[in-house]
């Protein structure tokens, strides 16, 4: 069975994760509820008459997967494999109050299709003519790495050499104050926020766009061979040790293996209570790290976990910024990253050297 | 030749009926679904034809014995109706007794709740229940929770295509032995949102849609939601399991041409048949049925027709046709129903007449099958190709 | 009509998000599609709308976009004959 390797990768965030080292200039503030994206210059990879009617998702997605590409030092790719909560909200939200406060009339036709979810994925083609396989999954916190999974099975199964996978969400104002009114977004009386040891519900939210190149050989520009992916849409939080156990056993590994674990912490303390429990308990002796504090909450920002983490790998560095405790290793040959949104939805991927 | 992935189970609802039984009935007695709008208000009312489900949204709640606090959306609703079925069908009793997975398809999920409340958020807390139901993996995650699935639960969302590819995702999931069993399939309520989306890309015919016909206006929209259980065969042998047909070859791949139209010569169409063949290890002269994707636009048809003559080359073109001057065109759900369909096709040995078509195309000498016919099948393909050029092709065989 | 011109080009220049464009570089006989402006079928059907909204022109079928929407002549001409607003 082919093994499968991440070779290059991209990432937008709302942080400078583009013309940087590695999270040196990034910034943790806590007076925000809601963070936005650092923009790149667009021009530089998009020609104006291309990017008219792009939307900020696919022009973020556009930009993050060129810099995957040139990372890995591919042009082309075998297939295109993307995840997306809401896709291109802002048009969406766009679409429907045009539908609603015109009564139906004079619509147009742009937003429309920018709304719909495989945008992104299907730019990125139109862009770089990839005829290949092209999904894109919606799946709340999974759908990143629903992405991923697709695409390690694809080189597993010998369908595609080269993978472009990637997460991509962006924040709607209209979007962003519902999640407020709902109480996904953490209320402004509770802050400054302590992602880690948060006592409020709500979330500190964000948006971004992180790629991958993934492929079957092992090159120079390598970071990380992805070893597992696995999903599972419940779990209580009793089930949440043994489950990770046998996760890593299926994959002949165990705890004192994991060189570090990437933790979803988002300040919700109601579900952050999931990472709480494996942090405290069988992960107490692990070096741990949380990155939510500086790419904010959004269905991909497991994506941004995943560029952070083959980063380390290939670093061999940790930035103090994303330390969760003060423990340390030698070496981080093997990466942990358990994600979940509101107890639901999740995930546990593993990567090594 | 590989031999495929067994289907097991299967459940729909959609303008055609409430049950696989009422849909085959109607496919094969001429019964069309296609009627003016009731469940939504909208100024197109009287100038659209749609594929509506004859139920209100209380009458779903009702059948699905839901809570007055429940945040179903009609997506929701039509889709948990089609999973339950399919999953009863297959005789499952104890759910997460395998490994168990369910992928879901949608195009826009839960937006019939979202455009009805959008304004109303604010002003009414009891409604804020709804804001949930615009996520996109909300419909997958509802259906899961009532059919108290836990295991991975994704959605796939490529437009109309999507069914297409969540059959795919499930059929690779058991091959490679990853899940045991897997509900796959979509759902699509019929919004204003999709049908202002359509109507702004000048697509919505005024009339009854006429697949392969020269004077085709373009599409009717429909709504519908359809599943199947799929399983590996040694559940299969182990539960001695009625098998109703395989899943036997399946391709995507990208048109790479524009963002909502078909490329001339419907490059991705013909590239997602071909790998469909490769996968299925059958020649496309052993297909006795090809169910199309057909959906009445001027583009979709022409693209997809001659796709059909490349592939066929010198070749004679099997029986087909398009059944959605049936249903519609019910966006994410059409490659689930279409599936159930081809499976129908493959048990009862018939291909379904493509209803209205008149008058060859000019373009070519393709001619749809316009009445029922019996005949055997063994092998049946079924095309669906959404916005963003993504093509799909399923091969099911007996 | 020249005034619909002028009109005409900021129009489109806004609604199309031609950010490098200004009025100056649209020649009333320019091809707007094609080789000429560049622009594409989706821009036709935003076209269509502007025809609707402002100058109460219904269209129905996309192809008769195809002779009206030829240049900024042909589209002020079709204009002028037809506007209801």
């Amino acid at each position: 069975m082919n093994k499968t390797y991440i070779n290059g990768v991209g990432c937008i965030s709302t942080q400078k994760t583009f013309d940087t080292v590695f999270l040196e200039e990034a910034i943790y503030d806590n007076n925000k509820t809601v963070l936005t994206i650092i923009p790149p210059v667009y021009k530089d990879y998009i020609s104006p008459a291309a990017s008219r009617r792009m939307a900020k998702g696919v022009k973020n997605g556009i930009v993050a997967s060129a810099l995957a590409l040139r990372d890995a030092k591919v042009e082309n790719v075998d297939a295109i494999i993307t995840g997306t909560g809401l896709g291109c909200i802002e048009d969406s939200e766009k679409f429907l109050k045009n539908i609603l406060d015109n009564n139906e009339e004079f619509l147009t036709p742009t937003s429309f299709i920018q709304s719909t979810h495989n945008t992104v994925g299907a730019q990125i083609a139109l862009n770089l003519q990839c005829k290949g396989y092209n999904f894109t999954y919606v799946n709340g916190a999974v759908s990143f790495e629903s992405a991923l999974l697709d695409a390690k099975m694809q080189i597993e199964e010998n369908d595609a050499n080269s993978i472009l996978v990637g997460g991509i969400d962006e924040t709607g104002d209209y979007t962003i104050s519902l999640f407020k009114l709902a109480g996904r977004v953490k209320d402004e009386s509770n802050l400054p926020a302590d992602i880690l040891n948060s006592t409020s519900s709500g979330a500190i939210y964000g948006e971004g766009g992180a790629f991958f190149v993934l492929e079957k050989d092992k090159k120079e520009t390598t970071y990380a061979e992805v070893l597992d992916v696995a999903i599972k849409n419940t779990l209580d939080i009793s089930e949440i040790e043994d489950e990770i156990a046998a996760f890593l056993s299926t994959n002949n590994l165990q705890v004192s293996d994991i060189d570090a674990l990437v933790l979803g912490f988002n300040g919700n303390a109601d579900s952050d209570i999931y990472y709480k429990t494996i942090s405290e308990k069988a992960f107490a002796a692990t070096p741990q790290l949380y990155y939510k504090h500086l790419s904010g909450e959004y269905d991909t920002a497991s994506a941004f976990a995943l560029w952070m983490a083959a980063k380390i790998i290939k670093t061999q560095e940790i930035p103090e910024i994303v330390k969760a405790n003060s423990i340390e290793k030698p070496a981080y040959k093997t990466i942990l990253l358990y994600n979940q949104l509101n107890g639901k939805n999740h995930s546990f991927t593993l990567i090594s050297k | 030749m590989a031999k495929g992935v067994a289907i097991t189970g299967m459940g729909i609802i959609s303008s055609i009926g409430n049950s696989v039984e009422e849909n085959y009935i109607s496919l094969i007695e001429n019964k069309i679904g296609i009627s003016r709008i009731k469940n939504i208000s909208t100024i197109h009312a009287d100038v659209i034809k749609v594929g509506e489900i004859d139920k209100t949204n209380e009458e779903l709640v009702a059948e699905l014995n839901l809570n007055d606090d429940n945040n179903f959306s009609r997506t929701a609703m039509i889709g948990t109706i089609a999973a339950k079925q399919a999953v009863e069908n297959a005789g499952i009793t104890s759910i997460n007794e395998f490994r168990t997975g369910l992928i879901s398809a949608t195009s826009v999920g839960g937006m019939d709740m979202t455009e009805k409340h959008y304004y109303d958020y604010f002003k009414h807390p009891e409604l804020v229940k709804y804001i949930a139901c615009h996520d996109g993996g909300d419909v997958a995650e509802k259906i899961a929770d009532q059919l108290s699935l836990k295991g991975m639960v994704t959605t796939i969302s490529t437009a109309c295509s999507s069914a297409a590819n969540s059959i795919m995702l499930g059929a690779r999931l058991i091959k490679t032995g990853k899940l045991d069993r897997v509900i796959v399939g979509g759902a699509d309520g019929l919004a204003k949102f999709t049908i202002n989306g359509f109507k702004t890309l000048m697509i919505l015919s005024d009339d009854f849609n006429k697949p392969f016909d020269n004077e085709r206006k373009g599409l009717n929209l429909g709504e519908a939601a359809a599943y199947l259980v799929l399983e590996s065969d040694e559940i299969v042998e182990k539960q001695n399991k009625k098998v109703l047909a395989r899943v036997s070859g399946y391709g995507n791949a990208n048109d790479a041409f524009h963002q909502t139209a078909s490329s001339e010569n419907g490059d991705g169409a013909y590239l997602a048949m071909k790998k469909a063949f490769e996968v299925s290890g059958l020649k496309p002269s052993q297909i006795d049925y090809i169910n199309v994707h057909g959906t009445a636009t001027p583009n979709n048809d022409l693209s997809e027709g001659r796709a059909l003559l490349r592939i066929y080359q010198d070749e004679k073109v099997p029986d087909f046709s398009s059944t959605k001057p049936f249903t519609g065109h019910t966006l994410a759900a059409a490659a689930a129903i279409e599936a159930v369909y081809s499976v129908l096709a493959i048990q009862n040995n018939v291909v379904y007449p493509n209803l209205n078509f008149e008058n060859q195309m000019e373009e070519f000498e393709l001619q749809p099958q316009t009445a029922l016919k019996n005949k055997n099948i063994e092998h049946v393909l079924s095309n669906s190709f959404g916005f963003g050029g993504n093509c799909s092709t399923l091969i099911f065989s007996k | 009509m020249e005034a619909l011109k002028q009109e005409l080009k900021n129009k489109i220049i806004t609604t199309l998000n031609l950010e490098d464009i200004t009025i100056e570089d649209i020649a009333d006989n320019d091809p707007l599609f094609g080789d000429g402006l560049g622009l594409d079928s989706i821009d036709a059907l935003e076209l269509i709308v502007i025809l609707d909204k402002d100058y109460g022109i219904k269209l129905v079928d996309p192809k008769e976009g195809k002779t009206i929407f030829q240049s900024i002549e042909s589209m002020a001409a079709y204009i002028s004959a037809n506007r209801t607003k």
